[in-house]
C-alpha cells in the first residue's frame, strides 16, 4: 500500500540503472515517535534539487534527520549512491546538512568553522588554508574570516555555514530551512547563491533536499516536489506541476489554492 | 485583580518571605551583638595565632576539596555524557543520592571504605601496604569529594545538556575528533558552569560541619565551624563563639561576593541530566576510556553506600528498631524534617516568583533590578551563614530571655528550613524562569492573575522540580546534624544525633545499624516523595 503518487515528468524516465546512483533513496523506511508513525519511500537523483513541502509535523524534518544519521529507522533501508548506510553514523555519511539556526560553533571564527569542514583537529595546511578563503569569498565574506558569529548578521552567518558545506563537497546536501528567518530577498539571494556554488567546479552538481514554507523558493529553483502529510510523501512530481495545484487536492488545499479552482 | 496588582502581591510576599528567612539566619547573632554590647574586633581576631591557624586550615580544606571535586568531575562528566549505555540514566540519579545521604552517614561510610580498618586498607596491607589514616586532611577530601563530585558532575552534565542540538549533530556530521569536540563544544560549556559550581562547592567545604567534626583530628584538623561549636558546647566560651562565627560570616560573605563580582550566577540548576543525543564518530579507544572512567567515578561513589549496607545489615537491627529511644528519635526526626520542608518550599516559592515578577517586568528599571539581585542573593546569603552559626546566634541569643532547650524544636526546624532554600532555588528556579519566559508575556496579555496564573504558567513548570525539591530538603532535615548538634538534649533527640551518641561512646554495632536506617529513610523519601508528586515523564526520543 503505498500513498507515493509519482507524476513522472517527460524527462524521468524512471531507469533502474540510475536508481544505483541515486544521491538518496530510502526503501520504505519507518519510523515512530511519540504516537506518530513515518513511512518514507523517496529517490532523489543525482544532481536534482527537491522540495519538501507539507503541514507542520508532516516529518519533513524527520526525513532529513533520518538521511543524515540523527534518527534510526525502525525498519527499511537508505542508501546513498547505491551504497547501504542505514547502520552508519552521521559522520560516515556522504552528505552535508544546514539546521536553521546553530550552524556554527560560537566560540570559533569564520574561518575556524569553515576549516572545520576539511580539517576537523583545526590543523590547517597552505593550500587548506586558501581553500577555506576561496570559499568564505565565494559567500561573499571576504576578509571576515576573523569575525565569530556574535559578530555576524543572521544571513553572513548561514553564508559561513554554506562556505563550509561547499568545501565539504558531498553529493548531497540536506538543508532543514536555513534560510527560513531570512527576508524574501535575501532567502533568494541565498538560493540564487547555493545554485551557483553547486555547479561551479564542473563537477556534477550536488543533489540538494531542501524543506521550505514558501512555494516560490520551491518553484524557482526545485526540479521536482514532494508534498509530505501525516508522515507520508503524499504526493511527489515535477515543481511547475505540483505548484500549480492541479495534481492533487491536497496539495491545493495546502497551498491554499482550492477557491480558485472552484 | 489587574496584572499589575498581581505583580505587586508577588513581590510584596516574596520580599516578606526573603526578609523572614534573613532575619532568622542573622537575627541571633545581631541581636547578641546589639544587646551584649560585645561587638568583637575582627581585626584583633584575625592577629590571633589560634584564630588564623583554624582559618588557615578551614580555606585549605575547602580550596583543595572544590580543586579536587571539580577537576575529577569534568572527566567523569563528559565521559557519562558521551557514552551511550542502557545504566547511565540510573548512575546519574545515583548521582543525586550523596546530596540526599545525611552527611554523618556519609562521614560514616568514608571510615568504614577508608579509614585503617577499612577495605581498602585491607587490601593495602594484604600486599604489605601501609594502611591509611583517614582522620585528618585526607579523611575530609575523600568525604568532601564524595558528597560534591557527583554535585559537580551532574551541574557539568546538565551544562552539557543545554548546547543546542545542533552542536551534537554538526560535530557528528563533521567527524570531530575527541579533542575537537572537547575544544569547540564540550568546553565551552563546561566552562559557562565552571565558576558556579565551583563556587557552589567552596562554600559547602567552607561551611562543612559534620565531616570535620567527624573525621577532623585535634586542632590542627579543625575548621571555624567546629570551633564555633567547641567553644559553646564543651568550653563554653560566648565571646570566642561570637567571634569566629563573625570570622566565618565574613570569609563566605567575600566568597559569595567575589563570586557575584565574577558576573556568574552560583546556581547552576539541576534536573534529570543526559538528555541530550549525540553523535560521535565512532572512537574504540575513547569509548574504552569513558567506560573506565564511569566505572571508576561510579565505584567511588557507591562504594560507601555498600559499606553501610553491608555493615549495617550485621548489626542487630530489631533489637535497635524496637529501642524505645531509636522509635521517638525517628518520630522526632520525621517531625521535625516535614515541618522544616514544608516550611522552606513555601519560603522559597514566595521569593522564586517574586523574582520572576521582576525579571519579567514590563518596565525594566534599575530599582527593580536591585530588588532581583537582593532577593537572588538573600536565597544565595543562606549559604554564607551555616547551621552552627544561626544556631550559635540564637543558642547565646535565647539564654538571655527564656530557656534554650523550651525553644530549642523551633530553632531546628526554622534552621532545617532556611538551610534547604538554596537546593529548592537551584531545583525550581530555572524551570520557573523558562516558564515565565515562554508563556509568562501570553499570561501578560491574557490579562491572567492570582490562581489562574498559577495554576497555568508557575504550576505546572515547578511542579517536577518542587517535588524534587520537597524530596531533598526532606531528606536534608531529615539527616541534618548541624542544627541539633548544639540544641540536642535528652528532650530532644533525633536520628543523627542519636547516631553521633552511639559513635562517640563507640558503640560501633550500633551506629552502623542506625547509620543504615537513616540512609535507607533518606533514600526511600526521595524516591517516594519524588515519584508521589510528579506526572509521568515524557518519553525519550
Amino acid at each position: 500500500m503505498t500513498a507515493e503518487r509519482d507524476v513522472r515528468s517527460p524527462s524521468d524516465r524512471g531507469d533502474v540503472a540510475s536508481d544505483a546512483r541515486a544521491a538518496l533513496r530510502l526503501d520504505d523506511v519507518r519510523f515512530a515517535h511519540g504516537g506518530a508513525a513515518f513511512r518514507f519511500d523517496l529517490t532523489v537523483r543525482s544532481g536534482e534539487w527537491l522540495a519538501l513541502i507539507g503541514p507542520s509535523g508532516a516529518g519533513k524534518s524527520t526525513l532529513l534527520d533520518l538521511a543524515a544519521g540523527f534518527l534510526t529507522p525502525s525498519a527499511g533501508q537508505i542508501l546513498m549512491a547505491g551504497a547501504n548506510v542505514t547502520r552508519l553514523a552521521p559522520a560516515e555519511r556522504p552528505l552535508s546538512m544546514l539546521f536553521q539556526e546553530n550552524n556554527l560553533f560560537p566560540q570559533l571564527d569564520a574561518f575556524r568553522n569553515v576549516a572545520l569542514g576539511i580539517a576537523p583537529r583545526l590543523r590547517v595546511s597552505k593550500d587548506e588554508r586558501r581553500q577555506i578563503e576561496a570559499a568564505l569569498s565565494a559567500v561573499g565574506l571576504e576578509g571576515y574570516g576573523r569575525r565569530r558569529p556574535a559578530e555576524m548578521s543572521g544571513g553572513e552567518r548561514q553564508r559561513v555555514a554554506l562556505a563550509r558545506a561547499f568545501l565539504r563537497r558531498r553529493p548531497l546536501i540536506l538543508l532543514d530551512e536555513p534560510f527560513a528567518a531570512l527576508g524574501p530577498a535575501l532567502r533568494r539571494d541565498m538560493l540564487g547563491l547555493l545554485d551557483a556554488l553547486r555547479r561551479r567546479d564542473g563537477a556534477p552538481p550536488a543533489a540538494i533536499v531542501m524543506v521550505t514554507h514558501h512555494p516560490e523558493d520551491a518553484a524557482s529553483h526545485a526540479d521536482r516536489v514532494a508534498y509530505l502529510q501525516a508522515g507520508e510523501i503524499a504526493a511527489i512530481g515535477p515543481a511547475a506541476a505540483m505548484l500549480s495545484g492541479r495534481t492533487d487536492p491536497r496539495v491545493s488545499d495546502y497551498l491554499g489554492l482550492r477557491s480558485r479552482k472552484a | 485583580m489587574n496584572t499589575r496588582t498581581d505583580r505587586r502581591i508577588r513581590i510584596g510576599a516574596g520580599i516578606t518571605a526573603a526578609l523572614l528567612a534573613l532575619g532568622f539566619l542573622l537575627g541571633g547573632i545581631l541581636v547578641l551583638v546589639v544587646a551584649t554590647d560585645k561587638a568583637p574586633d575582627v581585626v584583633a581576631l584575625l592577629g590571633d595565632p589560634y584564630v588564623r591557624s583554624i582559618l588557615g586550615f578551614t580555606l585549605t580544606q575547602a580550596g583543595l576539596s572544590t580543586l579536587f571535586s571539580v577537576i575529577l568531575a569534568i572527566p567523569l562528566a563528559l565521559a557519562l555524557h558521551r557514552a551511550r549505555f542502557p545504566g547511565k540514566r540510573p548512575i546519574l540519579r545515583l548521582f543525586l543520592l550523596p546530596q540526599a545521604l545525611p552527611v554523618l552517614v556519609g562521614a560514616l561510610a568514608v571510615i568504614t571504605v577508608w579509614g585503617r580498618n577499612g577495605v581498602v586498607s585491607e587490601g593495602l596491607a594484604a600486599i604489605g601496604l601501609p594502611r591509611l589514616d583517614v582522620y585528618g586532611l585526607s579523611g575530609i577530601l575523600v568525604a568532601h569529594v564524595f558528597f560534591n563530585m557527583p554535585l559537580a558532575a551532574r551541574l557539568f552534565v546538565a551544562a552539557l545538556d543545554r548546547v543546542p542540538a545542533e552542536g551534537w549533530k554538526l560535530a557528528g556530521q563533521l567527524a570531530l575528533p575527541p579533542f575537537t569536540v572537547f575544544r569547540t563544544v564540550e568546553w565551552p560549556a563546561l566552562r559557562g558552569a565552571l565558576p558556579g559550581a565551583a563556587a557552589l562547592i567552596f562554600m559547602l567545604c567552607v561551611t562543612s560541619f559534620t565531616i570535620v567534626l567527624v573525621l577532623g583530628g585535634g586542632p590542627a584538623a579543625t575548621t571555624l565551624e567546629v570551633a564555633v561549636y567547641q567553644a559553646l558546647r564543651y568550653d563554653f566560651d560566648p565571646g570566642r563563639a561570637i567571634g569566629l562565627s563573625i570570622v566565618q560570616i565574613v570569609l563566605t560573605a567575600l566568597v559569595l561576593v567575589a563570586t557575584l563580582l565574577l558576573g556568574r550566577d552560583p546556581a547552576g540548576g539541576f534536573g534529570a541530566g543526559g538528555k541530550a543525543r549525540r553523535f560521535d564518530a565512532p572512537n574504540r579507544l575513547r569509548d574504552a576510556g569513558d567506560g573506565l572512567v564511569v566505572i571508576l567515578g561510579t565505584l567511588f561513589v557507591v562504594s560507601p553506600f555498600a559499606a553501610i549496607l553491608v555493615s549495617g545489615l550485621a548489626a542487630d537491627l530489631w533489637r535497635l528498631v524496637s529501642e524505645a529511644a531509636v522509635q521517638e528519635a525517628a518520630a522526632t526526626s520525621l517531625l521535625v524534617a516535614a515541618a522544616a520542608a514544608s516550611l522552606s518550599l513555601l519560603v522559597s516559592t514566595l521569593v522564586l516568583m517574586a523574582i520572576e515578577a521582576l525579571r519579567f517586568g514590563p518596565r525594566p528599571g534599575n530599582a527593580r533590578d536591585g530588588v532581583r539581585i537582593g532577593l537572588e542573593t538573600a536565597t544565595s546569603l543562606v549559604l554564607v551563614v551555616s547551621p552552627v552559626i544561626v544556631g550559635a546566634g540564637w543558642f547565646l541569643a535565647l539564654r538571655q530571655v527564656t530557656e534554650v532547650l523550651a525553644a530549642a524544636p523551633y530553632v531546628v526546624v526554622a534552621t532545617n528550613a532556611v538551610m534547604a532554600m538554596p537546593f529548592i532555588v537551584r531545583i525550581v528556579g530555572p524551570a520557573l524562569r523558562q516558564a515565565n519566559g515562554e508563556t509568562g508575556k501570553l499570561a501578560e496579555g491574557l490579562g491572567l492573575t492570582g490562581a489562574a496564573r498559577f495554576a497555568f504558567v508557575d504550576w505546572p513548570a515547578m511542579r517536577r522540580p518542587l517535588a524534587l525539591a520537597f524530596a531533598f530538603s526532606l531528606a536534608l532535615s531529615f539527616g541534618d546534624l548541624g542544627a541539633i548538634a548544639l540544641f540536642g538534649s535528652s528532650d530532644f533527640v533525633t536520628l543523627p544525633y542519636l547516631l553521633l551518641q552511639r559513635m562517640g561512646s563507640y558503640r560501633t554495632a550500633d551506629a552502623a545499624g542506625l547509620a543504615l536506617i537513616l540512609g535507607l529513610v533518606t533514600v526511600m523519601l526521595m524516591g517516594l516523595v519524588e515519584r508521589g508528586f510528579a506526572g509521568k515523564e515524557e518519553p525519550d526520543l
